[in-house]
């Protein structure tokens, strides 16, 4: 009886192609769509985590001025420099870090060899432990050491996009090393060259030169000791906070008369944090429009329904006369609805799959499961409640109405 | 046991009561039957005949069970149909009777032999059996060699004889036929009648609609309906009898 059922409700629907194919596009859009939006959203989600963690983990950097405070009394100008990172490093007045970073942006350097030009979008000075708390390891070649750092050694490592600029496409980007790059004034050693991390989205983070502190003042920024921006690490992810605050308060106490607002300290954990609420109010956003495209779909399904029941009426009649159930009635529309939907939810997903192989506006989309069961279930309970109601009034008709129903 | 199987045979199979049918309410209310009193017997073969409007379509739809009567009652094998619900009625047209349309109705876009299975369907015959059933029933139709035809690619006469092998698959003890043969040439005419005396003749009752003299030549007992009222009850022949052959 069931599987007469469906095998009435596949005739019904074959009977109609046309219309069961447009009312099934109807779901199979509606769930193609869950799918895809929910995975550009976690993929927008893990494209984001990827590049705050690609700052370097448990690390808070620090800039001087005015950032975020804006409309307010402008604060005293500060300086962060060599002495601030001295006593950031010293244990007793801030316990909590396990590793402070100087940079010093080089702006605007162009690197030339053999006549070929080429300017990094980053030229840091900085000191050894960049290459662990920024996350940036060498893949050919080494690292600047303390030793390098201190006799300011003319040696730089560079970064795989930087690298290809300057020695042009195709070429191993290992072929640089050992080789005399002349950076504006000074020609460097290029020692090694970093693994390649992509994009953080915004910028390249291999369009990149790193040179030592020491070297970088004396050749390019002019030789104050002034940092432009601290990287510090905090000892682990539970003491970020901690860290903040100490590294404020050092600042605070070094620098007289300046407020809690003259430095800038993004906080990469909270960033995170931020960052992943954002995303989810996003996905959910994006979900929630695609609900809507499913919910349409079901209205689809629930009108062609009624056309078919006003449609098939006279067959309704036939079939009570010759002894057919209310139950039989109601089960076969009912069956034939589930099926559009089911059907329709199937190759939905199967668009949805397919889809979600595409970069969309720069983000790889990330499927998740439960979206793809969501989206189904969803569709099968659509079809279920939008063809309950055309079903009963097909299974209400009375025989002798239906009959004469032309 | 040939007692009761005796005094089954006795007892009529349709009793109508005083049966009054009213359509509309107030200045358009119509009367399409005026209280019809009417016993047939088991094996009968009863042609109802009528201009239209005379209430012959309505009579029989309240004999078939697609429609109740306003007042009056309707026992069908001694049962009181009108105290029956939804359920027991949609088994009643599916054991009990068997109905045969003018226009066919045939389930469209379904192949001969599923059209004949389905009554057999909706009595939960197991699928073996039913194809078994509804071959015999195409045999007995002389069709055969048209299940897997869809009615479309039928003959009107053809498919009037699928819908007969459709009535009689459940092997139910009356046939309603409303006009069975007012689409049909002279030919087909001839073949679904034949049908009919022989359905007769192995015991069925057969009630058959028709305005034709030719086709009422058929039956054993002719009635005639007028303005919603009998006007007269011929018996052409003894309900028992073998074979009533058309002058």
């Amino acid at each position: 009886m069931n599987f007469e059922s469906i095998r009435i409700a596949f005739q019904g629907i074959i009977a109609n192609r046309l219309r069961s194919a447009l009312t099934m596009l109807g779901i199979l859009i509606g769930v193609a769509s869950v799918i895809v939006l929910v995975a550009v959203g976690s993929g927008s989600a893990a494209a984001s985590r990827k590049r705050l963690e690609g700052l370097g983990s448990n690390t808070l950097t620090v800039s001087t001025g005015g950032g975020g405070n804006r409309g307010q009394t402008q604060t005293r100008r500060v300086t962060i420099d060599d002495n601030d990172v001295k006593a950031l490093r010293d244990v007793t007045q801030a316990a909590d870090l396990s590793a402070v970073v100087p940079l010093v942006n080089a702006q605007s350097v162009t690197a030339s060899l053999n006549g070929a030009n080429a300017t990094p979008a980053t030229f840091y000075g900085t000191s050894v432990e960049f290459s662990s708390v920024r996350n940036y390891p060498v893949s050919s070649g080494v690292f600047f050491t303390k030793d390098d750092e201190d006799n300011a050694s003319k040696v730089a490592v560079v970064g795989a996009t930087f690298a290809k600029n300057l020695l042009g496409e195709g070429v191993d980007t290992a072929t640089l090393l050992d080789q005399q790059v002349k950076f504006g004034n000074g020609v460097f050693t290029v020692i090694g060259v970093f693994k390649p991390k992509g994009s953080n989205g915004a910028q390249d983070q291999d369009d990149i030169v790193v040179a030592p502190i020491s070297t970088v003042r004396k050749l390019l920024a002019g030789s104050s000791n002034r940092v432009d921006q601290l990287v510090v690490q905090a000892a682990s992810r539970s003491v970020t906070d901690a860290a903040q605050a100490e590294v404020t308060a050092v600042l605070m106490s070094r620098h007289t008369g300046s407020t809690a607002t003259s430095f800038r300290v993004l906080n990469q954990a909270s960033l995170l944090q931020t960052q992943d609420a954002n995303n989810k109010t996003f996905t959910v956003l994006l979900g929630a429009v695609a609900a809507i495209s499913l919910l349409v779909g079901g209205i689809g399904v629930m009108n062609i329904m009624l056309v078919t029941v006003t449609e098939r009426t006279r067959e309704i009649g036939i079939r009570k006369a010759i002894g057919a159930r209310k139950s039989h009635i109601l089960t076969q529309f009912l069956v034939e609805a589930v099926l559009l939907s089911v059907l329709g939810g199937l190759l939905g997903v199967g668009v949805g799959l397919f889809g979600s192989r595409f970069t969309i506006v720069g983000v790889k989309p990330v499927v998740e499961t439960y979206s793809i069961a969501l989206a189904f279930g969803v569709a099968v309970v659509v079809g279920l409640f939008f063809g309950i109601y055309p079903a009963n009034r097909a299974a209400s008709l009375k025989p002798i109405d239906a009959l004469r129903y032309e | 046991m040939t007692h009761i199987a005796a005094e089954a045979a006795e007892r009529p199979v349709i009793i109508v009561k005083n049966a009054v049918k009213t359509y509309g309410q107030g200045d358009i209310e119509v009367h399409a039957l005026r209280g019809v009193s009417l016993v047939i017997e088991r094996g009968d073969f009863v042609a109802i005949m009528g201009a239209s409007g005379s209430g012959k379509s309505t009579l029989l739809n309240i004999l078939g069970c697609l429609d109740s009567p306003t007042s009056g009652r309707y026992l069908l094998d001694g049962v009181d149909v009108s105290l029956l619900d939804d359920y027991d009625l949609a088994t009643i047209r599916n054991h009990k009777i068997g109905f045969i349309f003018q226009s066919f109705n045939l389930v469209p876009r379904t192949s001969a032999s599923n059209n004949v299975e389905l009554p057999l369907v909706y009595a939960n015959v197991p699928k073996a059996q039913r194809r078994k059933r509804a071959a015999a029933a195409l045999a007995a139709v002389g069709l055969s060699d048209r299940g897997h035809h869809l009615p479309s690619e039928l003959s009107g006469g053809q498919q009037q004889r699928v819908a007969i092998a459709r009535a009689i698959a459940t092997n139910p003890a009356m046939i309603l036929a409303d006009e069975p043969t007012g689409a049909l040439d002279s030919q087909s005419t001839a073949e679904v009648l034949g049908i009919f005396s022989r359905l007769n003749s192995a015991g069925r009752t057969i009630v058959v609609i028709t305005h034709e003299n030719d086709v009422a030549a058929y039956a054993k007992r002719v009635i005639r309906l007028r303005d919603g009222s009998i006007v007269s009850d011929t018996r052409n022949a003894p309900v028992d009898a073998r074979y009533v052959r058309a002058s």
